[in-house]
């Protein structure tokens, strides 16, 4: 399926207007996404975004391309079934923190334990915005919203760490305004054999405006935002003079200048154990101090729909294919003259 | 039992029976529904007519020797066609005083009770809830009372087998079925055939289940205890190949057939749920006809998946029981909104809510109907038996594929896990039902409309992922006619309401006429659907065999009604309509048609009785 690239970010886009409100997020990640496909080198008619309910739900309407709108939360599973009937196909998942974590949470823990070969971009702006500002179960404790007059009292997912409880052989984390880092991880997920969740920060600047200004804002972004790179040791600051160790499973934010940079952790995206991801995606729970962004994890495991295809040809190998008088026959049969 | 008394035997009396119903009845550990079938498939084999009815419990093992933990399996054979699994048994095995007691009640007067005296202890005894000890009493005067210390001679035919104490009481129900295949003069093959393919890995349990099997047959055999046997010879049925089959197997291999049929790979999605999860077992055995299974998280999950293989252009199917329609009723509108063929199978089964998961009811077919939001018309196609349900399932598919629509296919509890005698259908026979995919451009400009419709059969077109050129998007969002984009216009969505619903009543013209199996000149006319068929028959049968007249329509087509069926209904001074459930046929005929008709409701988890349709068609024709 893979061909010249020949596309440009135009292909990409429909005919229908884009209905988001002005300043939201979603536009720069639909730019994003525009871009990279263009760039991924897929032929249009091969790619299929799947989406459920919610503001970001309305993304495959804007993207020529296959698509299908589906309903609150069951988006994985609609791509679920696209993706194991069809391997061949790219097929992409556009949720949001309530459609993916609320709603329909089962089908994403499930869709990531499996390793289907979908990839789900999850716009998290910790708000419901298409119902006009409820909480969200990314919301942090204490939120006063028109569902949570006196302040929510859930206490939040934090999308990461669910993921990477779920069994995902893949979890990212990215921001809506930094487009190149969100096509690098988008590039990543693309090329990852499996099932891939990717938390994309995304300002709602209608109903949570500023939710992520710590790691956006050009003043908080250098002393918050932990870059993760795959074989490096995880420093961040405008001087890189803090950084990460993880003792005892749990993760800890230091001076380098006190503990010496020997000391300081070495990201390992692929690593066997999901531990060390974990620990770091607990360094914060919603970006209200330093957060790390980039690939928790990327690990090799079967593909679901890939081993299914060869428990076909295997039974095929052995019992030849499936013969339906045969099998009506199979229980015994009598002959009536 | 219906006998035709001949003696051909020196040594036993061999009485010629036309038809025995034989109830093997125990605890849900020992066995029964295995026992059943075995006797089943040697009876099938040996060429009888033949009808089955599971009954078990919904808890895997209830306390052990109480009346909740009983399970049973009815099996009728006759030398003639039967359609009921028989309204009274002949012959009661029963394993333990709970068995006994469950049972006793429905067994037919001066029947045979055959019984496992060494289960008749004390504490079985208080379990059951007996006082005294009914064998004891004389409260079985009035039946013909065999007993058999079934768990002592087990143990003693197994010595030297290497399998002892209580690993040897598990092959008692083979000690049973050996019994009761002396006693019914079935050949022995069939079940030594089995035994040794389903337990070849496990040699010890193999050769348990074959001694004890024939120790039960020798039993009969040698020993004086039992004076007579019993023939039913094959019975005379159309000519042809038979198999003996349960409504969940013919319905797994119609799907098989369907995808062949429709010529595109199955997708079938299902989460566990009983009594639909024979459906998944049988279609997970078949990898190498390319169906792909896939065991859902929960039951949206698994219609969601099979509407995003349709979309991917499989032929999508899931099937499950009353509660997991409900919970998939939003996706199932969301497949009617986007227009793409959906197969949803529900195998009915008693409720509401958890109800009686292992009985049979059909109360579900309101819930087909109307049990979605917004205007949300589908067709509605049912399944009448056992071996129907093969049938059934392809013109299910047929009519999904044909018109672009989610389609339910109603089967239930009895049909899915009772069997019957299938003849085997000619495959060269299975009607064309596939259907082209769009592979070009269909508006102005090489633009393609994903909403213009065929203008026959109101059908849009089915463009699937990796076509070059119909890249489209499509949702649950009002859709604006012909091309296919989000509409919010009043007029536009009346019209795309009134198309919907066009397009599904236009099945009407596609399906054939309700046949009426009628007498000449009778007034009294008995409409049903589904499993109670066999029940409808027979007891029509029986009206017929006192010279009465009567007329019976069967419905296969739900929604929409065959063309005939108004008028058909009309033209008799009284209609029956009986089903188990408080009246849900009726309430559709009587709005739409306006016809008087009489409700026959039945809710106890069980099916009819031939006996009970006669009876009502008797007060009928008064």
């Amino acid at each position: 399926m893979t061909t010249e690239a020949r596309y440009t970010r135009q292909d990409f886009q429909t005919d229908q207007e884009v209905r988001w409100c002005p300043g939201c997020g979603d536009y720069t990640i639909l730019a994003s996404v525009q871009n990279f496909m263009a760039e991924m080198g897929v032929d249009r008619k091969d790619i299929v975004f799947v989406s459920g309910i919610g503001c970001a739900a309305r993304f495959p309407y804007y993207m020529n391309a296959y698509g299908m709108h589906g309903i609150h939360g069951r988006a994985p599973a609609i791509a679920s079934g696209l993706a194991v009937a069809r391997p061949e196909l790219s097929v992409w998942v556009v949720s949001g923190d309530g459609d993916a974590m609320s709603i329909g949470g089962n089908h994403l823990i499930h869709s990531l334990r499996r390793n289907i070969n979908i990839k789900i971009l999850l716009f998290n702006n910790q708000i419901y915005g298409l119902t006009k500002g409820q909480y969200s179960p990314t919301s942090e404790t204490g939120k006063r919203t028109k569902s949570s007059p006196m302040g929510s009292i859930d206490f939040p997912f934090n999308p990461v760490s669910l993921a990477l409880g779920a069994e995902a052989t893949f979890v990212a984390r990215t921001i809506d305004m930094d487009r190149a880092h969100t096509t690098e991880i988008l590039n990543q997920a693309y090329r990852h054999r499996g099932s891939a969740l990717i938390e994309i920060y995304q300002n709602c600047n209608v109903f949570n405006d500023k939710a992520f200004i710590q790691l956006t804002g050009r003043e908080e972004r250098d002393q918050n935002r932990i870059n993760l790179v795959h074989g490096e040791k995880v420093v961040f600051g405008p001087n890189r003079e803090r950084g990460v160790v993880i003792e005892g499973g749990t993760a800890r934010i230091v001076e380098v200048a006190d503990i010496g940079i020997d000391a300081i952790h070495v990201h390992d995206a692929t690593a066997p154990s999901a531990g060390p991801a974990y620990a770091l995606s607990r360094l914060s729970h919603g970006p209200f101090g330093p957060t790390p962004v980039g690939v928790f994890r990327s690990v090799d495991r079967p593909v679901y729909e890939e081993t299914l295809q060869q428990q076909i040809h295997d039974a095929q190998a052995k019992k030849g294919p499936g013969d339906l008088g045969a099998l009506i026959a199979s229980a015994g049969t009598w002959v009536v003259k | 039992m219906s006998e035709a008394p001949t003696i051909d035997n020196p040594e036993h009396e061999t009485e010629q029976v036309h038809t025995v119903a034989i109830r093997f009845a125990g605890d849900s550990g020992d066995g029964m529904q295995l026992a059943g079938a075995r006797f089943t498939d040697a009876s099938a084999i040996f060429g009888n007519d033949l009808s089955t009815f599971p009954n078990f419990p919904a808890e895997i093992r209830a306390p052990a020797g109480t009346l909740p933990g009983v399970s049973s399996f009815q099996v009728h054979i006759a030398d003639r066609d039967i359609l009921t699994p028989g309204d009274q048994p002949d012959v009661l095995v029963a394993m333990n005083p709970a068995a006994l007691k469950a049972n006793l009640s429905d067994l037919a007067p001066a029947g045979i009770i055959v019984i496992n005296t060494d289960a008749f202890d004390e504490r079985n005894l208080t379990r059951a809830g007996y006082e005294v000890n009914p064998l004891d009493d004389g409260s079985l005067d009035a039946y013909r009372v065999l007993k058999v210390p079934m768990e002592e001679l087990t143990k003693t035919a197994l010595e030297g087998s290497g399998v002892k104490g209580r690993d040897a009481l598990r092959s008692k129900n083979f000690f049973a079925v050996g019994l009761m295949t002396w006693m019914f003069q079935r050949p022995l093959e069939p079940t030594l055939e089995w035994i040794a393919d389903k337990f070849a890995a496990e040699p010890l349990v193999k050769a348990a289940n074959e001694l004890a099997f024939r120790a039960g047959f020798n039993l009969g055999e040698t020993t004086e205890m039992f004076r007579h046997t019993y023939r039913v010879q094959p019975a005379p049925l159309p000519p042809g190949t038979y198999t003996n089959v349960t409504g969940n197997q013919a319905l797994a291999w119609g799907i098989i057939a369907a995808g062949q049929a429709a010529r595109l790979p199955v997708f079938y999605a299902s989460y566990p749920i009983t009594p639909a999860s024979d459906i998944l077992h049988e279609l997970a055995r078949h990898r190498n006809f390319g169906v792909r299974t896939f065991q859902a998280e929960d039951e949206i999950a698994a219609v969601g998946a099979a509407l995003g293989a349709a979309f991917a252009g499989h032929l999508g199917v899931t099937a499950t029981s009353g509660p997991g329609l409900a919970l998939k009723s939003e996706t199932i509108s969301l497949a009617l909104m986007t227009e793409l063929p959906l197969l949803i199978i529900d195998v009915q089964r008693g409720g509401p809510s958890t109800g009686l998961p292992t009985k049979t009811e059909q109360a579900d077919l309101l819930m087909a109907m109307y049990g979605r939001h917004g205007e949300s018309p589908l067709p509605i196609v049912s399944a009448s038996s056992p071996s129907d349900a093969f049938e059934a399932t392809v013109e299910a598919a047929r009519i999904a594929l044909k018109y672009m629509t989610p389609v339910i296919l109603l089967s239930d509890g009895y049909i899915g896990t009772s069997a019957e005698p299938w003849r085997l259908p000619d495959l060269n026979d299975l009607p064309d039902i596939s259907v082209p995919f769009a592979i070009g451009a269909n508006g102005p400009d090489a633009t393609f409309l994903p909403y213009l419709r065929d203008s026959r059969t109101l059908a849009r077109p089915w463009a699937v992922p990796g076509t070059p050129g119909l890249e489209h998007r499509i949702g649950g969002l009002e859709k604006e006619d012909v091309t296919g984009n989000i509409s919010y216009s009043p007029d536009n969505h009346e019209r795309m309401t009134l198309l919907r619903e066009s397009k599904i009543a236009g099945i009407a013209a596609d399906i054939p006429d309700a046949e009426v199996d009628a007498d000449e000149g009778a007034e009294v006319l008995v409409l049903g659907w589904g499993s109670s068929y066999g029940a409808i028959l027979a007891g029509v049968r029986r009206v017929r065999g006192r010279g009465l007249k009567v007329a019976r329509i069967h419905l296969r087509h739900l929604n929409p009604f065959p063309q005939n069926l108004g008028n058909a209904l009309s033209r008799y001074r009284k209609v029956l309509v009986p089903e188990l459930n408080r009246g849900q046929l009726w309430r559709l005929v009587r709005a739409e048609y306006l016809v008087d008709a009489v409700r026959y409701a039945k809710v106890q988890g069980q099916p009819f009785k031939a006996g009970e349709i006669e009876a009502k068609l008797m007060e009928m024709i008064g």
